[in-house]
């Protein structure tokens, strides 16, 4: 596998330009060449291997928000998974906070996870219902060595920066909205002072109405604390009101990544037209016919030989059938893997 | 579950949880059910007394219960029927039937317990470990469990009882030993699909160590299983001791026991029916309690949905 370039290296500067403030340096995350495979049993003796995840590489940055956006299946939540190191990794690497994170154990690996914490879909699955508020939280806090008469007190703070009055502490789980329970699960995700926060589709769970609320939590949380998200979602405006950068998936690969805007308003690759098309309000004049897209994703244990994209491509030729495109910066700024987008002047970058 | 849009999230409400274990309000739950479950109720009822009289015992037995007396025989050596002194009658030997079955009381409970809770933890230590750490750990300790299971655990009891000589200890860690596999197989399951809930990957990925996971999230969440499996055990146990001593290999003499009573009454069934009668009501009046309670249990904790509820 080659070496992938990012937005950030490029040598002009994409439209819509980098997010303001976000500073140069070290990459909160950097993962190159991530592909995580899984082995499945099918039948009597034979084993298939499902390549969820399969070469992928991006960059997220301090402060910044990149998000990973595609149908279900096409590996975005397994990338989510490798991250917080509830999937081992198959092949490549991701540095955290520039230190390699791909084979810790023991101490180590319990160290890494204080850095990297995920908030979940399912607000109804990801808190114990067993135990209070108090004590959800006071497990991240024991995890970061607070003394446990510390608790209530850095609790509360918790509380407070997402939102929520100090006498939820002594709630059960059964006794909180789902709105609140997501606050409450990123509460303890904060509550280890993470430099990432992954979140796998932590909004579809939720009212619209509230999860525009937990939306502009998550950005203020940015910009009082500089953290970074890798947020994960199907559903494309939720990405375009958080996200900085964003990278389509289809079939555990980068199809196409850039900034937001340029993805937004000149995607580059058939299947972002298409999932964009598929959403009201994001619809832009750009995408001439509305391509609509046909048919269900391939099955990952036997992809479609060349572009994995073409059994469902209204553009596809010859050469997508035979071979795979690369991903590589196009006119628009953007890096995308389509044959048949314009390449950006002066080839390959 | 429905949650209405509100217009702050302070203000939303969600449903209460069922009833757990753990519940401060467990007790008043708990007692509220029994009020409106009469059956239940009457089960419960019957247990505590059995405890009562296991405890108490020496305190509540009219007479020594293995002792011979004279006046408990007839002229012709027949067992003597209920009323007068002895209020149950007297066994073959002229012994206070009434007494026997208040000291056997004690035995059927302590076996029951001992050796359900014994087979209890057995079966929650191999349940959790198999369930928690897969791949070959679980492989061996469930292929061990099966081979267990496959014996007629009736039999096997016989068998173990064989070698080792019949003692009451030996009946209690017989039973332990046959029983624990329901119990391991169910907590696996159980702790297969908890381990696969977002709280304890979210316990996971905040960098708690695994013991305290267990120690946490998990063995809480199985606190409603272990209850009412228990219990249900208990009756199971009882039984087991009962067919034991009925065979003449459970709890030695003079020693009184329920199901050694049935034995050693049966010969009398045409003449002295009471000495059938008194341990076989006993006996059917406990299981059938540790039973209905059992249902009630599970009614009330929901072992199972308690896992796979949204």
């Amino acid at each position: 596998m080659s070496q992938v370039p990012t937005p950030q290296q490029a040598p002009t500067t994409p439209p819509g330009g980098a997010p303001a403030g976000a500073p140069a340096g070290v990459h909160a995350v950097e993962v190159t060449d991530l592909a995580v495979h899984f082995r499945v049993r099918r039948g009597l003796g034979s084993v298939h291997t499902v390549r969820a995840v399969d070469g992928v590489s991006f960059t997220v940055g301090r402060g910044e928000t990149l998000g990973i956006a595609g149908e279900s299946g096409s590996g975005k939540s397994t990338i989510a998974r490798a991250l917080v190191q509830i999937h081992r990794p198959t092949a490549g690497s991701m540095r955290v906070g520039g230190r390699e994170a791909v084979g810790l154990r023991g101490s180590a690996l319990r160290a890494y996870r204080r850095r990297m914490q995920m908030v979940y879909q399912d607000p109804y699955d990801s808190l114990d219902p067993r135990m209070n508020v108090l004590r959800t939280i006071g497990e991240g806090l024991s995890v970061r060595g607070v003394a446990r008469a510390e608790h209530r007190r850095q609790a509360a703070e918790l509380l407070e920066r997402v939102r929520l009055p100090e006498t939820l502490l002594t709630r059960y789980p059964g006794q909180l909205s789902g709105g609140q329970r997501q606050r409450v699960s990123i509460a303890r995700a904060l509550a280890v002072q993470p430099e990432v926060i992954v979140c796998d589709e932590a909004v579809a769970a939720l009212d619209v109405s509230i999860r525009a609320q937990i939306l502009n939590l998550l950005k203020d949380i940015q910009q009082d604390s500089g953290i970074s998200y890798l947020f994960i979602s199907h559903d494309l405006s939720t990405l375009r009101f958080l996200a900085d950068r964003v990278a389509i998936m289809y079939l555990g690969r980068i199809v196409e990544h850039g900034t937001a805007t340029t993805v937004f308003a000149e995607p580059q690759h058939p299947y972002t037209q298409a999932l964009i098309a598929a959403v009201p309000e994001v619809r832009t004049a750009r995408v001439g016919s509305r391509p609509m897209l046909a048919g269900e994703p391939p099955d990952p244990a036997s992809p479609p030989s060349g572009c994995a994209f073409h059994p469902r491509c209204p553009r596809a030729t010859d050469v997508c059938r035979t071979t795979a495109p690369a991903l590589r910066r196009k006119a628009s700024g953007s890096l995308a893997a389509c044959h048949h987008a314009a390449d950006a002047p002066g080839g390959t970058a | 579950m429905s949650t209405a849009p509100m217009s702050s999230p302070l203000l939303e409400t969600a449903a209460a949880e069922p009833t757990a274990v753990t519940d401060p309000h467990f007790v008043r739950v708990a007692l509220r059910s029994l009020r409106r479950n009469k059956v239940a109720a009457l089960s419960v009822f019957v247990i505590l007394v059995l405890a009562i009289v296991a405890i108490f015992a020496p305190l509540l037995a009219p007479h020594d219960p293995l002792h011979t007396f004279p006046s408990g025989l007839s002229n012709q050596g027949a067992p003597m029927p209920p009323g007068g002194k002895f209020l149950l009658g007297t066994d073959e030997s002229g012994r206070d039937v009434l007494s026997r079955l208040i000291f056997g009381a004690r035995v059927s409970l302590l076996v029951g317990v001992i050796a359900t809770g014994l087979a209890s933890l057995i079966g929650v230590l191999v349940g959790t470990i198999a369930g928690y750490a897969g791949g070959i750990i679980e492989s061996i300790l469930m292929r061990i469990t099966d081979v267990v299971m496959s014996f007629p655990l009736l039999l096997f009891c016989i068998a173990l009882i064989a070698v080792t000589g019949p003692s009451t200890r030996n009946v209690v860690m017989v039973i332990a030993f046959g029983y624990w596999t329901y119990l391991a197989r169910i907590v696996r399951s159980l702790v297969l699909s908890l381990k696969e809930r977002e709280f304890v990957t979210a316990a996971k990925t905040l960098g708690v160590p695994d013991l305290t996971i267990l120690r946490r999230h998990i063995l809480p969440h199985l606190a409603p299983a272990i209850v009412v499996y228990t219990t249900l055990g208990i009756a199971s146990s009882i039984m087991i001791e009962a067919s034991l001593s009925y065979l003449g290999i459970g709890v030695p003499l003079p020693q009184a026991s329920w199901g050694q009573m049935i034995n050693s009454g049966q010969q009398y069934y045409q003449t002295a029916p009471w000495l059938l009668i008194a341990p076989g009501i006993c006996l059917i009046l406990t299981v059938l309690s540790f039973n209905l309670a059992g249902d009630w249990l599970t009614d009330l904790l929901d072992p199972s949905d308690e896992v796979t509820r949204r």
